[in-house]
């Protein structure tokens, strides 16, 4: 069955052209997916492939070599935008008792939420801190690697189509009033109250290539270290390490944590089950 | 020599899983991998119960956690499992495939990508099409296929589409389906 055999054939040669095509898209645009989870890279090529009828990734280098329009293309295949407002709302009724009695104790506040996608939870977490009277206090810096989606963020608004899974998240999560308090309903989409964003400034960082921009007290990088080797994940957590301040804390997202890394032991856990975590004030930070 | 073994089942899943897994032996030489969908809910009270009733040890399968024989992992509720090249699992929160996170056709999809030929891949009861593809998948790359007979499947959609779609080697009642996994693995060349 010839048939059968080239279909195996070009399946081998997949593993041989993705660190390829992955090393062509980081030398010509400067993103580097290299260490991303491999099996998820495969998966969203082979999904691009089939949509765009491409014969096989060797051709799909070649394409995004020459086309810029088609690199953009891959970058939105290969950036998981799928977020919600008070996503895991266990975690956010965690965060306001174990995080913010702490938060409370700053005179001023810087918040990093990194990896902020769409701005559902940037939104979702402006909404906690004004419940609880600190938002005013708050500088908080939402950075993606995807500037297409930081536009959206910044608009705040959402299809009506997942208001009522909002809305049980919202009053899952420990939420004071109703959530309808914070946006309007037009057209068949909502916009959330742009004063909650008042002292967000959304900008492009990558988490990969760009390193420590300020220090904060608080970062926030939920379901994005998933899709990373690793490698890049002890990379990108000594990042978040060295961008904390003492006894700053980090939430990951729920099957996230410090478990593989290698900075586990420079981090206590506030809650374990809902991987909050608090930098140790031990230095230096060295598995015991 | 088989490696592994993967699991997909919806509607009727637990009753499917509660007829194989406890029959599978202490020494059980594959890893077990499986995608039960149950909604939003949480694993941990089928994951105990089927722990109570079985030989092997059941969990839920962590993120960049090695897979291991003699183990039953099952995906968390609303994120895909994926199987990496050396063995390790990826979650991921992507977007829903079949309606369904976790989807089967993910799961079956990377392990035939990992295993090659040294996997199993079973379809059990279900109410949709998902697993179909990603059965196909693992037959094109020379593992071997089971479903369930649809006829006796408490939800007969998902079984039927794996047969239709995958033209799996066997087609077998749910009460013998835990024999036939054990005589595949022990009459292998």
């Amino acid at each position: 069955m010839p048939d059968k055999q080239e279909k195996l054939e070009a399946f081998e040669n997949i593993d041989i052209e993705i660190p390829l095509i992955l090393e062509a898209i980081y030398q010509k645009y400067g993103y580097d997916f290299r260490k991303y989870s491999r099996s998820h890279i495969k998966r969203r090529f082979i999904h691009r492939m089939a949509i765009n009828n491409i014969e096989s990734i060797s051709h799909m280098q070649d394409k995004v070599l020459r086309s810029k329009d088609f690199f953009i293309e891959l970058l939105e295949d290969l950036s998981i935008n799928v977020t919600e407002m008070f996503r895991d709302p266990e975690f956010y009724a965690s965060f306001r008792e174990n995080v913010v009695p702490n938060l409370k104790t700053y005179p001023f506040i810087k918040i990093w939420h990194a990896g902020c996608s769409t701005g559902e939870e940037v939104y979702s977490f402006a909404i906690l801190l004004r419940e609880e009277g600190i938002l005013d206090r708050c500088q908080i810096y939402a950075t993606d690697f995807n500037r297409k989606v930081l536009e959206v963020a910044k608009q705040g608004i959402y299809a009506t189509r997942d208001i009522e899974l909002f809305e049980r998240n919202y009053t899952k999560s420990g939420g004071k009033s109703k959530l309808s308090d914070f946006y309007t309903m037009k057209y068949g989409s909502i916009k959330l109250d742009q004063s909650l964003v008042k002292k967000v400034v959304f900008a492009d960082h990558n988490l990969v290539t760009d390193s420590v921009f300020a220090e904060v007290n608080l970062i926030i990088c939920r379901n994005v270290l998933i899709y990373f080797n690793r490698d890049l994940q002890n990379k990108v957590i000594n990042l978040f390490h060295e961008s904390l301040s003492s006894s700053g804390h980090l939430c990951l997202g729920s099957k996230e944590s410090l478990k593989f890394t290698n900075k586990e032991y420079c981090f206590s856990d506030v809650d374990e089950k809902q991987k909050i975590y608090k930098k140790s004030l031990a230095k230096p930070c060295i598995k015991h | 020599m088989y490696k592994a073994l993967v699991i997909g089942t919806s509607f009727g899943g637990l009753e499917a899983l509660k007829a194989i897994i406890p029959l599978l032996p202490k020494d059980f030489p594959l890893a077990v991998i499986a995608v039960l969908h149950i909604g939003d809910n949480q694993n941990d009270s089928f994951i105990r119960y089927l722990n109570d009733i079985s030989q092997l040890e059941i969990k839920e399968a962590e993120e960049k956690e090695a897979i291991y024989p003699g183990k039953v992992y099952f995906a968390p509720p609303n994120y895909h499992l994926l199987i990496e090249g050396d063995e390790t699992v990826t979650l991921s929160t992507e977007s829903k495939v079949h309606h369904s996170r976790p989807s089967i056709d993910v799961l079956f999809e990377t392990a035939a990508w990992c295993y090659r030929d040294q996997l199993i891949g079973l379809v059990l009861s279900g109410l949709n099409q998902d697993g179909a593809y990603g059965l196909l998948q693992i037959k094109e790359l020379g593992g071997i296929c089971i479903v369930e007979d649809p006829d006796n499947a408490i939800a007969r959609i998902m079984p039927s589409a794996a047969h239709k779609i995958a033209k799996p080697q066997f087609i077998i009642p749910l009460h013998q389906i835990a024999d036939k996994i054990i005589t595949l693995i022990n009459t292998q060349s």
